[in-house]
């Protein structure tokens, strides 16, 4: 397979905090419109590896590529406007400003900031980002102050709020963890509104229920490597990974 | 979203207030009014200015006096090379030189976060006043002389007639900017780092940079308000320069009248300077700073979002009375 279909290309990433080595030698692809869950015990540096991608954190040693850009010493602001969105494991809202203001933010920074990008107004910003709650159910809590939200709307908050940079990625960090059954629907159904659009997914989760409804592929981490990646019910099946789950 | 103001309007708007405030030079008889009005002023330009890196972007600055000092030295400095340089040349490079320092200042320290962020500025305070004590042109410990010249520009009757209509017409430009910054997609930036930093910078926002523009606008705005300082008091020494007074009451101003918008320091500035100009004449000037730090205390506990915050607070109640009904 050429390299150009690739929409993001890991190649032996390593993380090292100190002396205990979060990354030893990650390597992970995603072609555009993949769906891939990412499922792996506490700890076993799922999160390091998201921070990595996304410029939070640099790599040590290795190469991250996006669309074919080597991409691993750009800042997290400069990967965002190449469409590379996340969101937080912990709600991380714009406190001060209502729901869509918090949405104005990646609409005005990283939506109209690529190259050839009709620039909007923030009037017109604060439009769109009306359109985008609308989508994820949040258009009526649009004029609240968004530190004052639920939990499950807080998630919904920080999803739309990746959306709304227009990505061609979106890396969700345990999205629905803490959330009840039907609140972890609503969270997927979000997940599923991605794809409609052609956006690929790395989905972060400990809720197998819902990896295994939205993984195309599943790929799972232990201490620091990849130990398996495939077709989900095969990766299940794989003796290592109930190791690392069940113990021997 | 509230419908906010052009600033194809807010302008003239500014600049039409700042021409009426002008106008009392000729009004106004009595000569106390112009040192009164010209602190008042002074006060708003520096809390202005220090609520764009404090406000807008969340980092608290306590090196306010060394900005201000860097303005009042380069006029100091530029009296002493050609002393019949125009004042508003004076003002122009005093502007440039705190806006570089503060550009020089944020690329030091905005990598620290907090309390570490508002040491360094403190201790800027320190190196900055320890390195005019010792720096014999300006005067050194034992100050300098500044004469303002006798033909006052512009036909003004008296020299503080004209620093006077200066001075409001730099809070003008101070206010202009502040509010050209808030309504603009570069306040919102820095909002978003004020909220929370990291995800501001995984939203797009070019964090560091903002900040850079931040502390260099926010140090050049109050060197700007120095640079005719030297004029006013026409004895500049560092000891009064870099008095305490700066870095406190451009805090407290914004933090008295709220410092999420332009309003809160104009506001603050306007009220707190006032009273401290009344409490001068009537009491003594020695309660100035003890005021300061009870209103401070009392907001900070009772109303920490400032009187814009209450003012907000109670439109927003009354509207939702006026729902219900």
């Amino acid at each position: 397979m050429s390299d150009t279909n690739e929409l993001l290309m890991v190649k032996g990433v390593v993380k090292r905090f100190g002396g205990f080595t979060a990354l030893d030698g990650v390597d992970l692809n995603l072609k555009a419109g993949e769906r891939l869950g990412l499922i792996g015990p506490n700890g076993s540096g799922k999160s390091t590896l998201v921070n990595c991608i996304c410029g939070t954190l640099f790599n040590d040693e290795g190469s991250v590529k996006f669309e074919g850009h080597e991409i691993s010493r750009e800042p997290a602001h400069k990967r965002i406007r190449r469409g590379l969105a996340r969101s937080f494991q912990l709600p991380k809202p714009f406190s001060s400003m209502s729901v869509a203001e918090n949405l104005c933010v990646p609409i005005l920074y990283a939506a109209n900031a690529r190259p050839g990008a009709h620039h909007a107004t923030p009037a017109q910003a604060y439009e769109q980002a009306m359109e985008i709650l609308k989508k994820v159910g949040l258009a009526h809590k649009g004029h609240e102050m968004s530190g004052g939200l639920t939990q499950v709307d807080m998630r919904k908050l920080e999803l739309a709020r990746a959306i709304a940079a227009k990505p061609k990625l979106l890396i969700s960090d345990e999205a629905m963890a803490g959330l009840s059954n039907s609140e972890v629907d609503e969270i997927l159904e979000l997940l599923f509104l991605m794809k409609e659009q052609g956006i690929a997914v790395i989905m972060i989760e400990h809720i197998m229920r819902a990896v295994m409804r939205f993984s195309e592929r599943v790929a799972v981490l232990v201490a620091g490597r990849k130990i398996a990646d495939g077709d989900p019910e095969a990766v299940m099946r794989n003796p290592e990974v109930e190791r690392a789950y069940l113990g021997e | 979203m509230h419908k906010k103001m052009s600033n194809k309007l807010f302008i003239p708007l500014v600049l039409g207030v700042a021409v009426l405030f002008a106008l009392l030079s000729v009004a106004v008889p009595n000569d106390y009014f112009f040192s009164a009005a010209y602190t008042v002023l002074l006060f708003i330009i520096l809390s202005t200015a220090w609520n764009i890196l404090g406000g807008y972007t969340g980092y608290v600055n306590f090196g306010t006096a060394a900005f201000f000092a860097m303005g009042a030295y380069s006029t100091v400095v530029l009296y002493k090379l050609t002393p019949g340089m125009p004042l508003l040349l004076k003002i122009v490079i005093g502007t440039v030189v705190a806006g570089l320092v503060g550009l020089g200042t944020g690329a030091l320290t905005l990598r620290l976060r907090g309390v570490f962020f508002s040491i360094a500025t403190l201790a800027l305070s320190v190196v900055v006043f320890t390195f005019v004590v010792n720096w014999d042109y300006v005067g050194g410990a034992r100050g300098a002389y500044v004469i303002a010249p006798r033909d006052v520009p512009f036909g003004f009757k008296r020299y503080i007639h004209f620093l006077y209509v200066v001075m409001v017409f730099l809070s003008a430009t101070a206010v202009i900017i502040a509010r050209a910054i808030e309504t603009s997609t570069i306040g919102r930036g820095l909002e978003a780092i004020r909220d929370d930093e990291l995800a501001a910078e995984c939203c797009g926002v070019p964090t560091l940079r903002l900040k850079l523009l931040s502390t260099t606008l926010s140090g050049a705005l109050m060197g700007m308000a120095g640079t005719t300082y030297p004029y006013f008091v026409s004895y500049v020494e560092p000891a009064s320069t870099f008095n305490l007074s700066y870095a406190v009451n451009s805090i407290a101003m914004p933090l008295i009248g709220g410092m999420t918008t332009w309003v809160g320091p104009l506001l603050g500035a306007v009220l707190l300077g006032t009273v401290q100009q009344v409490v001068q004449v009537t009491i003594s000037s020695a309660w100035n700073l003890l005021i300061v730090g009870v209103l401070l205390v009392l907001f900070v506990t009772l109303a920490p979002e400032g009187l814009m915050g209450l003012w907000y607070g109670w439109r927003k109640k009354w509207k939702e009375k006026g729902g219900a009904k």
